[in-house]
């Protein structure tokens, strides 16, 4: 994290979108450059795999910039952030598994759901805390609660669900536990507390999964911030498709109905809504379809409709189909997070995202108001 | 402090009290004129002097006199240079049409002996009259190396220009999506109604990054011990130190020309439009402030400009918007979508089924 070049004299090489917008126009002082279907960006980012059919989605828009430099920044996060949301999610929807699993006696299922719960949790923190400037501060988060910040709102969220989450995976131990010691206090908690911990954390977990969405959204980078209406159930989705798809991995096939009918569901709901998204976010759609960012988005849609034909198909009749769609839908969930997560910070290090929308903007209806 | 009272999250408000300061001072600012700007870079100096902002890089970056190319952690004043084909206003360079050709060469020198004697047929390609050469002023060759390899350029014609220099800062905004964003309240606002990181409290979380819908704020590169506050994120304070002394920020003390002007804000609002007005009747009518209307998509800035071209050509958003203003309207499609997750996953149970 710490590896990003220092202060502004550097973003230049560091900035591939800011390059192109210099590449395919004028390079001359506040260059204004052209872009549209015969642009630098379609030419560099086709490397012959469906790019040379794509149409482009807005006409040909012409902007100003000063010399091609971003007018936002991209978030100093690495991949500790696309890692989060794809844990967070896995770990939001085990929990709902596990309760309802806990509640209709599918013992298998509870088990995994929890430990999914736990194990997903756990690295989302380690992931969290690795990615703050000053690690050794995280603490810091607790200091104050603040509606206006996403990331406040998910740290108290995450605050009140981690123990619960963490009793509910430690009543799957008590078996385990030397027989003193689980006839004793420690075995009497860990066994009681269990589910109405477990049955806590479900009710957290959904708005877990869905915070993620509004962490990106709520910033200044345009395709985060333009995809802010359909990226909470994009991402509620793929945290179920995910989640459904570890349930289906490790639990028996005869328990597993719960989670093949949740990944469904939940890889249906990302592809449908995804697909409505790009659709509605004019010109800062491009960056989802292009580059690096964009092999993960086609990869994502790839694995997870792979999974969701899995699972319709096989994922109940044999352990293997249901390993491998359960892989599939796994992979696919992760992919979507890389995507868009890389899509965003792309989006922020090319000012056609930035200036363009805003023209149209002003064209349209003349400056923000609030008054 | 700033996690007191209850702040409003859009809309045209007085920020200070908004946030919690009873009996704060009238809100500060900055109006940078950039029509006065010369590009001394004076102001980027004084800010590091007095800030101890660490050394970011000395690259050439090759696109203008400006090698600072952006603001960032450790760079809180920053002057763009631009050159267009343009002529400012009525103002002519005179060069328009005229032969080009490297410094020191005969054609540029022939070039400019003529524009001083205002001999203006004598130019261009009239190799009779170049022969002859003009009257009077005779340019002397120093022997000074040339910028161009000698004769590249010879023939072509030069076009019009003019320089914009403008020195951004932190706009110090109404409604700050940095300070909206940060989890740990190390970003507060000030009495001046400014916004400014605490240092110690900053634990380096890079939200308030993208957060900026003017990309002014940056996380600090380096190592921790070697590089000063480096992980945290930092940008200018509007010399919070000196304001509390009754002073001026560094910046505006230093610049020669009032470029960079700084003071109550009403006060400064007023001057500034008084300044435009100006402008415009000398025929300057690309003259425009940017920041200034408390009703804008920030609630208007602490530390506004005027401007003589569109804000983007300067690298400024042309219509900015604090990402805060859409936050309700998020939380609700956010908890709209975890409904439809717990309904799904009760579904999946009922459903039925093994």
């Amino acid at each position: 994290m710490n590896d990003r070049p220092a202060g502004a004299l550097d973003e230049g090489p560091a900035t591939p979108g800011a390059a192109e917008a210099v590449g395919t126009s004028d390079p001359g002082p506040a260059a204004t450059a052209v872009v549209g279907s015969g642009g630098g960006r379609r030419r560099k980012g086709g490397r012959g795999r469906g790019e040379r059919g794509e149409q482009p989605m807005v006409p040909p828009a012409e902007f100003t910039s000063y010399y091609g430099r971003p007018v936002v920044k991209a978030a100093p996060w690495e991949h500790d952030i696309p890692a989060y949301l794809f844990l967070g999610g896995v770990a939001a929807g085990s929990s709902l598994l596990s309760a309802g699993a806990d509640l209709t006696g599918r013992p298998a299922l509870r088990r995994t759901g929890r430990f999914g719960a736990l194990v997903g949790l756990a690295l989302s923190m380690i992931a969290l805390v690795r990615d703050l400037g000053r690690p050794e501060r995280f603490h810091h988060m607790l200091r104050v609660a603040k509606p206006t910040s996403p990331m406040s709102v998910g740290t108290w969220m995450l605050t009140l669900y981690g123990p619960l989450a963490a009793l509910a995976a430690a009543g799957e131990l008590r078996p385990f536990l030397p027989p003193r010691l689980r006839d004793g206090r420690l075995g009497r908690v860990l066994g009681g507390g269990a589910r109405p911990a477990g049955l806590t954390a479900a009710v957290v977990a959904p708005a877990i999964a869905s915070y993620t969405a509004v962490l990106l959204s709520n910033t200044a980078a345009p395709t985060w911030h333009a995809a802010h209406r359909h990226l909470p159930f994009v991402f509620v989705g793929s945290a179920s498709a995910a989640s459904g798809g570890l349930g289906m991995m490790a639990t028996p096939v005869s328990e597993a109905g719960p989670a093949r009918r949740l990944a469904l569901g939940g890889a249906v709901l990302e592809l449908a809504v995804e697909h409505r998204m790009e659709a509605a976010m004019g010109i800062t759609a491009e960056p989802l379809h292009a580059g690096h960012a964009g092999m993960l988005m086609r990869a994502s849609k790839a694995l997870t409709a792979a999974g969701v034909v899995g699972t319709a198909l096989v994922g109940s009749r044999s352990r293997a189909g249901a390993l491998a769609s359960g892989a599939a839908l796994l992979a696919g969930s992760a992919c979507l997070r890389f995507g868009v997560f890389e899509a965003g910070q792309a989006s922020a290090r090319d000012p056609k995202y930035t200036v363009v929308p805003q023209r149209e903007r002003l064209e349209r209806g003349g400056p923000t108001r609030s008054a | 402090m700033s996690e007191r009272g209850t702040t409003s999250w859009y809309g045209p408000l007085d920020p200070a009290p908004d946030a919690g300061w009873t009996e704060a001072p009238p809100r500060k600012g900055f109006f940078t004129d950039t029509s006065i700007c010369i590009g001394c870079k004076a102001c980027e100096v004084a800010c590091k002097e007095w800030n101890a902002v660490p050394e970011d890089g000395l690259l050439m970056l090759g696109s203008s006199y400006d090698n600072t190319g952006a603001l960032g952690a450790s760079t809180w004043r920053h002057v763009a240079f631009i050159e267009q084909p343009k002529a400012l206003g009525p103002q002519e360079a005179g060069f328009a049409g005229t032969a080009a050709g490297p410094p020191g060469s005969d054609v540029l020198n022939r070039t400019a002996d003529s524009a001083l004697t205002g001999d203006r047929t004598a130019l261009g390609t009239d190799s009779s009259r170049l022969e002859v050469g003009p009257a009077g002023l005779g340019a002397v060759d120093l022997g000074m190396p040339s910028m161009t390899l000698p004769g590249s350029v010879d023939g072509a014609q030069r076009t019009d220009f003019r320089w914009l220099m403008a020195s951004d800062v932190c706009k110090h905004c109404t409604h700050a999506g940095c300070l909206d964003v940060c989890p740990t309240g190390a970003l507060f606002r000030t009495e001046f109604g400014t916004v400014v990181v605490q240092d110690d409290i900053c634990n380096g979380c890079g939200y308030c990054v993208p957060a900026c819908p003017f990309g002014v704020i940056d996380r600090r590169a380096g190592e921790k011990g070697v590089t000063k506050n480096a992980g945290i994120a930092q940008k200018c304070t509007l010399c919070y130190d000196r304001l509390g002394d009754g002073l001026q920020p560094a910046c505006a003390k230093a610049c020669p020309t009032t470029s960079i002007q700084f003071g109550d804000l009403d006060e400064l609002r007023e001057r500034a439009e008084k300044r435009v007005e100006q402008m415009h009747a000398q025929g300057i009518p690309s003259a425009r402030l940017y920041g200034e209307d408390p009703c804008d998509g920030v609630g208007g800035v602490g530390a506004f400009f005027l401007l003589l071209d569109e804000p983007e050509v300067y690298g400024l958003p042309p219509d900015p918007v604090v990402t805060t203003r859409d936050l309700p309207a998020m939380w609700k499609k956010a908890a709209l979508a975890a409904a439809t997750m717990l309904a799904g996953a009760v579904a999946v149970f009922v459903g039925g089924g093994s």
